[in-house]
């Protein structure tokens, strides 16, 4: 699964702190597979809330692939299950002011862009996805830009612009790649420190 | 040579590899394994037909689902499937597996270090935020998704990029009453849920070196917390003190030889960190939250803030960017006051609860059930109250049963439990009822974080215990 262009609405999450408790509940992380994460995602908001219709629930955001919110998105938790929820749902690109760094790398994982956007640019952006306009991102330029306007560029690793723009799989090209590199690491580090190559189920 | 931080120096010990997009492939030590986590690294691993590279690096328990009342019948489906899976995958890898009715299960945070699975100049990783904790040794811990898990599963390694490194230096000693819970708080008070993100975090200061090494994986802990994946202590006598007859631990020549790689894991002098912070301790209070994000924090003596803009200062200078910044805070705070029911402008002290948590991988060490339990001797629970004690593991257990601090809650009204994460992450059947509130000596205040409606004040062990005799939130300085 590779990553280059989308266009999209972007559904506005006007809130800081969006924790992983609130977008995947703790209770359903007893499941035990990925399938139909996107039937739990922020569950509390939108199932136990009082009649309001939920912003990602709402018919105008039908199908879009890109969420936007505020500061720290995705703090907390660690669990994957929040992403793969997102993923389940169709969200493909996720924009904030900054992101939790576990719950970025997860992103990766999953072929979700993250994408980090400054203070100014949040407010343009916020009223361009609530006035219904296009997003445009273009992960080769590194480009994000909004139907009447301005065209941000955003930063990226090059490592996790190449694991997205083609959809590499880190543990094939490492087993293939490095695997030779991984074998002389081990074997100085049991000459250097012997201690931590004792078998653990004979010591306890 | 140029100095090093100890962030710097347990990465450069690690890099198996530099590739050219600036980031590195880093050998992992360590990994921890639980059954929330694993599942799906286990399965994917599988279908791709590969085994793992190295077994004897992983170390696997229960912790999240288990209840702490009755370990012999798990009541709940979804449970019992989750444990079983753990317990197949783990027989098939040939991974250590603590079971269920093992003396040395617990909670992965509390048993790696007191096993010395946790080791100085190490590198750690488990699928779970709080793996931060296993940096008060001076290793590189950092909690990882299930992808991540997978990885280090296949090839014992991880690509990553180098963080930016953070020092915060605590001045002065911590007063009486106070512990390492309220430094904690205090450094997300300072610095903001997302003050670290991007950074490691090296903890340094006098009170630090004075501090159980308890005390430093409680601070650790709430590293990430502070938006930061890895937070790090650097380790001294007292570390090596605690991990000397612990059975994983190097034996013999090894131990002697451990001990001289361990004494130069340290940030040398010259060192340069990308940002330096530092706290004043001397005037500390214990610390409660108030809303829903651990950054909602105040001493116990203050009411709860009316303008965002007396805490967690944003680091810019712009005053436009600041204006735009804390109007989006001001928001978040309405809805947090709001969710917790809690007035702006009132004091925090004497907020009711209905429920206290004493436990977590935070705070369930036995000198966190010591210091509860001095609180709550010769007392009674309030009678609004209902108060847990939930040991982080088999051996926390054993000891405190050893010195009677079982007796000395049960004879107050609180109930003593079976090692688990229980009511700080509600996977189990200890939750809270919508509309609950808690003092809770966990990490996260998250909105449904103990339960869909519950509502949650953190604090430290003295404070939760002091909170369940009165049945308020209350400063424990007034009890002792």
């Amino acid at each position: 699964m590779s990553f280059s262009t989308l266009i999209s609405k972007a559904v506005p999450l006007a809130e800081d702190n969006v924790d992983t408790d609130a977008i995947y509940p703790g209770r359903f992380l007893l499941r035990i597979d990925k399938q139909g994460a996107g039937a739990c995602l922020f569950y509390d908001k939108r199932v136990g809330s009082n009649n309001t219709v939920h912003v990602i629930d709402h018919p105008t955001f039908k199908d879009a692939q890109i969420l936007l919110a505020g500061e720290n998105f995705g703090c907390g938790s660690s669990r994957e299950q929040a992403v793969w929820a997102l993923h389940d749902f169709g969200f493909r690109c996720i924009i904030a002011k900054s992101f939790g760094e576990i719950f970025y790398s997860n992103c990766i994982n999953n072929h979700i862009l993250p994408i980090v956007i400054v203070d100014n640019d949040y407010q343009v952006l916020m009223s361009a996805a609530e006035s219904l306009h296009s997003f445009h991102v273009d992960l080769n330029s590194k480009q994000l830009s909004v139907q009447g306007g301005p065209t941000i560029t955003f930063d990226i690793s090059q490592q996790h612009q190449n694991m997205l723009l083609k959809g590499l799989d880190e543990i094939g090209l490492q087993l293939k790649n490095d695997s030779a590199d991984i074998d002389s690491f081990e074997a100085a580090q049991k000459q250097s420190q012997p201690w931590l190559w004792q078998p653990i189920f004979e010591s306890i | 040579m140029t100095a090093k931080t100890l962030y710097e120096k347990l990465w450069d010990s690690h890099v198996v590899k530099q590739y050219n997009d600036n980031s590195c492939l880093l050998y992992i030590d360590r990994h921890l394994v639980q059954e929330v986590s694993s599942p799906v690294a286990f399965s994917s691993l599988r279908a791709r037909g590969i085994g793992l590279r190295q077994a004897q690096k992983c170390l696997a328990m229960v912790d999240h689902v288990l209840p702490t009342q009755n370990k012999q019948y798990i009541e709940d489906p979804e449970a019992r499937i989750q444990i079983q899976t753990l317990v197949d995958n783990t027989l098939e890898a040939g991974i250590t597996y603590f079971p269920v009715d093992d003396a040395r299960q617990g909670i992965v945070h509390v048993v790696g270090p007191e096993l010395g699975f946790t080791l100085p100049g190490t590198t750690l990783v488990c699928g779970d935020s709080h793996t931060a904790t296993h940096g008060a040794f001076g290793c590189l811990a950092f909690g990882i998704g299930a992808s991540e898990c997978e990885k280090v599963f296949a090839t014992q390694c991880l690509k990553q990029i180098q963080a930016k490194t953070m020092r915060i230096t605590f001045i002065g000693c911590l007063p009486v009453f106070c512990s390492a819970k309220d430094l904690a708080l205090s450094v997300i008070a300072k610095i903001g849920a997302a003050g670290g993100t991007g950074y490691a975090i090296e903890y340094a200061g006098d009170e630090i070196r004075a501090l159980s090494m308890e005390g430093r994986m409680t601070l650790c802990n709430m590293t990430i917390e502070a938006g930061a994946r890895v937070g790090l202590v650097a380790p001294d006598e007292k570390t090596y003190a605690y991990l000397a007859q612990s059975p994983l631990a190097p034996k013999h020549q090894n131990w002697q030889d451990a001990l001289c790689y361990w004494r130069q894991l340290c940030s040398d002098r010259e060192a340069h960190f990308d940002r330096e912070v530092s706290i004043d301790i001397s005037q500390l209070e214990p610390m409660v939250t108030w809303g829903t994000s651990p950054e909602h924090v105040v001493p116990i003596s203050a009411n709860v803030p009316t303008h965002v803009n007396t805490q967690a200062q944003s680091q810019t200078r712009n005053q436009a960017r600041n204006q735009v910044r804390n109007q989006a805070r001001e928001a978040s705070w309405q809805k947090a006051l709001t969710y917790m029911q809690v007035k702006s402008g009132a004091p925090i002290a004497g907020i009711k609860v209905d429920k206290v948590f004493i436990g977590s991988c935070t705070n369930s060490r036995i000198e966190d059930l010591r210091s509860a339990a001095a609180v709550v001797a010769g007392r009674q629970v309030a009678s609004n109250v209902i108060a847990i004690v939930v040991p982080g593991s088999g051996q926390v257990k054993l000891q405190a049963e050893k010195e009677g601090l079982d007796k000395v809650f049960t004879q107050a009204g609180l109930q003593w439990r079976s090692p688990g994460c229980s009511l700080c992450v509600a996977m189990n059947n200890d939750r809270l009822v919508p509309g609950e509130r808690c003092a809770s000596t966990s990490n996260r205040n998250f909105e449904g974080r103990q339960g869909v409606g519950g509502r949650t004040h953190l604090m430290s062990p003295a404070m939760a215990a002091a909170a369940a005799i009165t049945g308020e939130i209350t400063d424990v300085r007034k009890l002792l």
